[in-house]
């Protein structure tokens, strides 16, 4: 079983819900990002997504372009990810990492070549914007043999049909974008989330995390009440963003707003 | 002359071209391309949509274009003779109305209220405002903040049509940051709207489909040499910005395998200096705005700014067919460079009258060099795929005059 699949079993079985903050490598600078994830887990992440810079991040908001562009400044690229986690995972051995970006990258570098360095840097889970399983096969194959999980998306206008696909080709847990549109949309309509879990649950037994549009504690509390896991992304680089001369601040602001995140996630009514 | 039947049947089932092309996008946009995909396969072999779209092709764009024998230039240059297939004589002056009148009318039956778009030179967005306006439909284009400077005319056209034209300023603000943000509008609206992407690039079925509005060039070209000429051409030429027009003249000749069939790349300021927009010349298989094909990327995978004076060759990447075509050698891709482009501008409007747009100059240069390699008795076609009105700042701008 993978390090995801293994977490998610102990979540259910006692209860928890996972929270799953998504800063981007090398956003500000490289030096800030193995320091701020272990932050996060202290924080109460149990879980944590790095975005990969990508030149043209075609589903992503302003906010996470503009961290791509930052990171892309320092020269951040798919490699030196690969080394931050392998810097992470140093002091680190049990926090799943899933790593977020678009296929060209990937491409790139070559399929096996990543797989294989994915697996010695450490990582749990890839998950490629623009691969759905159409075009996936040859990747998600390669990494389920080094025991990381391929992570497939749905969206609020995945039919049954496409959600029973997902359950079939994916592993770790699905990602469930809950709005149509960007990251960082301001959109979020927890009513529409619920009524889609309805149809996902009934169609596959894998862990469902959810994000897009989620920015505060209450969104948070309500939506770790309908999936497995929670994923706060354009929330957190807003504080980076809004800090890029005081990184110190930045951190301490992400801090703040995950711990607020965590303890009303931990207290449903 | 050989006769094959059928050889040809690109692409598969899953819209891949060997291993270029395919279907790689967010998951909030699969059904919307279900949705194209099924609707592309229905109307394609619907009659009544066929009649629709060829009583609009000749009464509204105005087809058939002419295959004009370019013999003046031909004599001057002292080789093959030149054809030229005159697409700057469509309404707006490109071929890129061929496809927008394809796509509106499948946007229609599918009934799609919003339109959105991409451009670069500005002929593709003004094709599309065009026939919007036609049909009464809101329409919003996405145009790089670099294109919007140089082609301000286009901009003009496009809102005096009644199109929102959205100037992009992320990324290199040409046609690539374009096409992100119409990807980004789409997955935001994608219940009401229909994108209308310009070239032969993008998630299947867009490269085949728009191959296939487009092959009306190639179709009638083939008809006219026959006729005026006697015998099918002997070499085909045209430029390659995603590669639409390029495509529409090659595709029904490509099981006609004694017919060359060159593409044009705009190497900018030469291939060596790196600041150019040749993917098949110089670049490498990657993945971008929906399929795998031929790319300008760095070690990293990360896109390389282009550059060509001309905003519609301006683009990193092309349409998958192309990557196909040249990985089995069927055509075969070269460049020329801003400086030479300007020469086949200048060639043509004082050879024959004719000022044809930067982009077209870009396959009359080459058909400038190899025409003189050739035999008098044998047929070179260049595609003109569109006319030089929008280009007049641009080349004001080179020689140094105010206008
Ligand atoms: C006149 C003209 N020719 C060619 C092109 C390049 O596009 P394509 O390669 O799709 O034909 C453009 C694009 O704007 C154009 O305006």
């Amino acid at each position: 079983m993978s390090r995801l699949a293994t977490k998610f079993a102990e979540f259910k079985q006692s209860g928890h819900k996972a929270l799953i903050p998504f800063i981007t490598a090398g956003d500000p600078n490289p030096e800030f990002t193995v320091p701020m994830m272990h932050a996060m887990v202290e924080a109460g992440a149990d879980i944590i997504e790095l975005g990969v810079p990508f030149s043209d991040p075609m589903a992503d908001g302003p906010v996470i372009q503009r961290a791509s562009e930052r990171a892309l400044e320092h020269k951040m690229s798919l490699r030196r990810t690969l080394e931050i986690v392998s810097e992470f995972r140093t002091n680190n051995q049990t926090t799943p990492v899933v790593l977020m970006g678009y296929a060209n990258p990937v491409e790139a570098m070559g399929y096996e070549s990543f797989a294989l360095a994915a697996k010695n840097a450490g990582v749990d889970g890839v998950l490629t914007v623009d691969l759905p399983p159409e075009e996936a096969e040859e990747c998600a194959a390669l990494l389920n043999s080094y025991n990381i999980d391929q992570i497939f998306l749905l969206a609020p206008n995945s039919s049954t049909n496409r959600i029973k696909k997902m359950d079939s080709v994916g592993s770790g847990f699905l990602y469930y974008v809950s709005v149509k549109g960007i990251t960082g949309a301001g959109n979020l309509d927890t009513s529409d989330v619920q009524r889609k879990l309805i149809d996902i649950r009934a169609n596959t037994q894998l862990p469902v995390g959810i994000g897009f549009g989620i920015k505060d504690a209450e969104t948070a509390k309500i939506i770790a009440g309908l999936g497995d896991a929670v994923v706060v992304g354009s929330a957190l680089i807003s504080k980076i963003e809004a800090n890029l001369t005081a990184p110190e601040v930045a951190k301490q602001d992400i801090i703040e707003l995950l711990k607020s995140m965590r303890f009303a996630m931990d207290n449903q009514d | 002359m050989t006769e094959t039947t059928n050889s040809y049947n690109m692409p598969d089932e899953r819209g891949h071209f060997g291993p270029y092309g395919g279907l790689f996008i967010a998951e909030t946009l699969i059904p919307a391309v279900e949705e194209l995909e099924a609707a592309y396969k229905k109307y394609m072999v619907d009659a009544e949509f066929l009649a629709e779209l060829d009583k609009d092709l000749q009464h509204y764009v105005g087809r058939p274009s002419p295959l004009y024998h370019a013999e003046r230039w031909s004599r001057e240059l002292g080789g093959a003779q030149i054809y030229l297939k005159r697409e700057d004589l469509n309404h707006t002056g490109a071929h890129k109305i061929n496809n927008t009148i394809g796509q509106i009318l499948l946007a229609k039956r599918m009934g799609k209220t919003r339109i959105i778009a991409e451009t670069g030179a500005g002929q593709h967005g003004v094709a599309t405002a065009t026939v919007c306006a036609r049909l009464g439909l809101e329409c919003v284009v996405y145009m790089g903040a670099v294109d919007v400077a140089r082609q301000i005319q286009n901009v003009y056209r496009m809102e005096l049509l009644g199109a929102r034209v959205v100037s992009v300023t992320s990324g290199s603000k040409t046609l690539k940051d374009a096409l992100n943000e119409a990807i980004r509008d789409w997955v935001t609206n994608v219940d009401n709207t229909f994108y209308i992407i310009g070239t032969a690039a993008g998630p299947a079925p867009y490269p085949a489909m728009v191959r296939d509005f487009q092959s009306i060039i190639g179709r009638e070209a083939k008809q006219q040499c026959l006729t005026q000429a006697g015998k099918l051409p002997d070499v085909l030429i045209a430029c390659i910005g995603g590669g639409s027009n390029a495509i529409g003249l090659f595709h029904p000749f490509i099981d006609d395998a004694d017919v060359k069939m060159i593409g044009v790349e705009a190497a900018g300021d030469g291939i060596e200096s790196g600041r150019h927009s040749a993917p098949l010349c110089a670049g490498r298989p990657g993945v971008l705005h929906g399929n795998r094909t031929y790319l300008m990327a760095d070690d990293d995978g990360e896109i390389i700014a282009t550059h060509s004076i001309s905003a519609g060759l301006d683009y990193p990447g092309v349409g998958p067919e192309h990557s196909w075509l040249k990985d089995i050698g069927r055509a075969q891709y070269v460049s020329i460079t801003d400086k030479e482009a300007l020469e086949g501008f200048y060639a043509l409007t004082r050879m024959e009258g004719i000022i044809p747009a930067l982009e077209s100059s870009h396959a009359l240069a080459y058909a400038m060099k190899l025409a003189p390699t050739m035999q008098s008795d044998e047929i070179l076609i260049v595609n003109l795929s569109g006319r030089g009105d929008k280009d007049m700042q641009t080349i004001a701008n080179h020689e140094g005059v105010q206008i």
